[in-house]
């Protein structure tokens, strides 16, 4: 059985609605032939994970600019653990300042990409660190 | 119509013009220009060179003109900037309303001559620092509203009927605008003294910014309630700030800033007119109006002369308002956060500057200018002053403030500023055509227009064709460190505090009272200006206001368009 593409959901937690950003690498993904899920604006943790698990995905990427990433980005990875989906991969991006990546490491993002990045960087991450998510028998 | 120029000039120019592009033919053969396309950060074609050909068919009555005279394309004032300088209004908000108000004394002492009060996300959404979902978000973009009693402390010590505030505030700004009044009422002073703007538009915040709330109808009522409201009792307040800024943030070309600002503000006259059976004459004196001034030299400058040009026949032909300041497009301006790079973050200083003195050349009322370390985080108060510093030096020292609209009849800029025109009045029509903007806006037109214009921008600075020093060329491997303001932890736990306490010395009966007489007031349809400051006086919180509107009118939620 041919193996499903990779489902990328690009979500905005908090109440940041700053989304330039995370629309342009929404269509990238899709453009790049990825499965994408785009959650918009003033999504809280648990609607985050909700929909995450829904639609199956393998790769969450969180964007915020407003300051509130150390808060609400490990919420996210949490959450999932104790839904029991640790597998899916969660990465970072926004206004976030360098002192500020090793404690996101710390709280389980794997990657964390900030502004001027180029687009092409992020895919091969993805390709290279990011697998489809086992099925379940 | 007067002809612009000598039918002998023209032929001269013409023969002269035929014989250097067969010149510049023969050169280029043997070496090339850089590139094969020059065009602004719009990508809009920029040609080698402009002559009096280009600006032939111009009119200088109805397309040029003098400043103070419609259609106000060289400035609304007679004298310009020799009468009355722009207002240097930094944009500002940081932690508590204590830490602001120190950051706004320093600001005036530096020589700041208007406020510019930049809210936390919480507050921009209408929630209070104790809701979870302000959970990590409090004072860390701006400054932590809760109640009058923050408000309070926030204006300490400064005279309102001296000094004009703006507030960036959309949702909200009911509630925001009556806790300024209640401040004002509390130092005495009369309402028709208070001077300044709330931003207050809800149209841009659907298309670009995204700090909503209510749906698109409701939110029109509350921007009607308030334009009314400073119409009766409020003269001197710009009730609406129109913006391009955050359109253009989203990732606009310049065109699509102009024309889907200038729709939008005649979206709002509309609607005034129809709901609140005003005469535009009443109320259009009072608006407003925000745009970007991005890194494209030229390209803004004619933007904004374009943008004075179609507002003021759109004012007086259109809407048929008859007082030549219904005519007026006043502006505030700031430079353009999305060109600052994190990268060699002191390059920003060079890109402000530059930016800010486009403004200056499109002739802004009041302007922003960003500082270098807002890639990162709020400004450190070095980096405040740099900024500030740039638009007094523009100001002081370089002399364009000496002469009005100095590059008035220059070709190129003549040319590009009647192209913008053209392209602009293209999409009013079409918006027009599909119903008017809250339709547009439905349909997600606008919103597709950006998300488009954003995409081929970044795929254009991903292929190199168009370049950012620093990001894709001119690249240092090592990272420049700079001081970078950090909001502390300990802010959102003194503000929970403050607000508990609050919550717990006031009068609870009073304010189920107001709040149950502004609910009632919503449903009736009435002016809700009143009931919102009486709510604020009792010490209601600006969520517990802003759920009486989301219980009445319901919420938004983003469509996630892309």
């Amino acid at each position: 059985m041919a193996k499903r593409k990779l489902r990328i959901m690009v979500a905005k937690p908090g109440l940041d609605g700053h989304d330039r950003g995370a629309r342009i690498l929404a269509r990238f993904f899709r453009d790049s032939g990825y499965e994408v899920i785009y959650t918009g604006c003033h999504q809280t943790p648990e609607q985050i994970v909700e929909a995450a698990l829904q639609e199956d995905v393998d790769l969450i990427g969180l964007s915020c600019l407003s300051g509130a990433h150390k808060e609400l980005f490990p919420k996210v990875v949490k959450l999932l653990k104790e839904k029991g989906a640790d597998d899916i991969v969660v990465i970072g991006g926004g206004i976030i300042p360098k002192q500020d990546f090793q404690y996101l490491y710390d709280h389980g993002i794997k990657a964390v990409f900030t502004p001027g990045t180029p687009l092409e960087e992020i895919k091969k991450w993805i390709e290279e660190n990011v697998k489809v998510r086992e099925e379940l028998v | 119509m007067l002809k612009y120029f000598a039918e002998e000039l023209l032929n001269k120019c013409s023969s002269l013009r035929k014989k250097w592009e067969d010149e510049v033919k023969k050169l280029i053969a043997k070496r090339p220009e850089r590139k094969e396309r020059f065009s602004t950060v719009s990508d809009h074609e920029i040609k080698r060179l402009y002559t009096p050909e280009d600006i032939k068919d111009l009119d200088f009555e109805k397309d040029i003109g003098f400043p103070g005279q419609y259609p106000y394309t060289r400035g609304i004032h007679h004298t310009g900037y020799r009468g009355r300088l722009w207002t240097y209004r930094m944009f500002s908000g940081l932690g508590t309303a204590k830490d602001t108000n120190k950051r706004w004394h320093l600001l005036l002492k530096e020589g700041q001559t208007g406020l510019s009060t930049a809210f936390d996300f919480p507050t921009l959404m209408g929630y209070d620092s104790d809701s979870p979902r302000s959970a990590g978000e409090v004072g860390k973009c701006g400054v932590a509203i809760d109640t009058l009693e923050d408000f309070l402390v926030l204006v300490d010590g400064i005279p309102l009927g001296e000094v004009t505030t703006s507030m960036t505030i959309n949702p909200p700004a009911t509630v925001m605008w009556s806790m300024y009044i209640a401040c004002a009422k509390k130092q005495g002073v009369p309402l028709n003294k208070i001077g300044g703007t709330i931003q207050n538009d809800m149209l841009k915040e659907f298309i670009a910014q995204k700090t909503f709330m209510l749906p698109p109808e409701p939110s029109m009522k509350l921007i009607s309630d308030t334009i009314e409201f400073g119409t009766k009792y409020v003269p001197k307040w710009n009730t609406i700030s129109i913006s391009g800024y955050h359109i253009r943030e989203a990732g606009s070309t310049a065109v699509q800033e102009l024309a889907f600002t200038l729709r939008d503000g005649m979206e709002y006259v509309e609607h005034v007119m129809k709901t609140k059976k005003l005469e535009p004459d009443e109320f259009a004196p009072r608006l407003s109006f925000f745009f970007n001034s991005h890194i494209d030299f030229f390209e803004e400058i004619c933007k904004m002369r374009a943008a004075r040009k179609i507002w003021a026949h759109v004012m007086r032909y259109r809407y048929k308002a008859k007082n030549p300041r219904s005519w007026w497009m006043r502006f505030h301006t700031q430079t353009a956060g999305c060109s600052l790079t994190a990268q060699q973050p002191y390059n920003n200083v060079v890109r402000t500057a530059i930016e800010a003195l486009a403004a200056v050349l499109g002739g802004t009322q009041s302007l922003h200018t960003n500082s270098l370390d807002e890639v990162y985080c709020l400004p450190t108060e070095h980096a405040v002053q740099i900024a500030l510093r740039t638009q007094q030096i523009i100001a002081e020292e370089t002399g364009v403030a000496n002469t009005i609209d100095p590059l008035a009849g220059s070709y190129f800029v003549e040319k590009l500023t009647k192209e913008m025109e053209e392209a602009a009045w293209e999409y009013i029509e079409k918006i027009d055509n599909m119903g008017g903007m809250l339709a547009a806006i439905e349909q997600g037109y606008p919103q597709m227009e950006i998300a488009n214009a954003a995409y081929k921008f970044q795929q254009q600075v991903e292929n190199g064709e168009k370049v950012i020093v620093g990001v894709n060329k001119y690249v240092t491997e090592e990272l420049q460190e700079i001081p970078i303001l950090e909001i502390d932890e300990k802010v959102e736990k003194e503000q929970l505090k403050r607000l508990e306490e609050v919550k717990r010395r006031r009068d609870d009966k009073a304010v189920k009272r107001a709040l149950d007489n502004l609910r009632n007031a919503c449903k009736k349809d009435e002016n809700v200006m009143p009931y919102c400051i009486e709510a604020v006086e009792a010490l209601a919180t600006e969520q517990e206001i802003c759920d009486v509107y989301r219980e009445v009118y319901g919420e938004y939620k983003d469509p996630g368009f892309f």
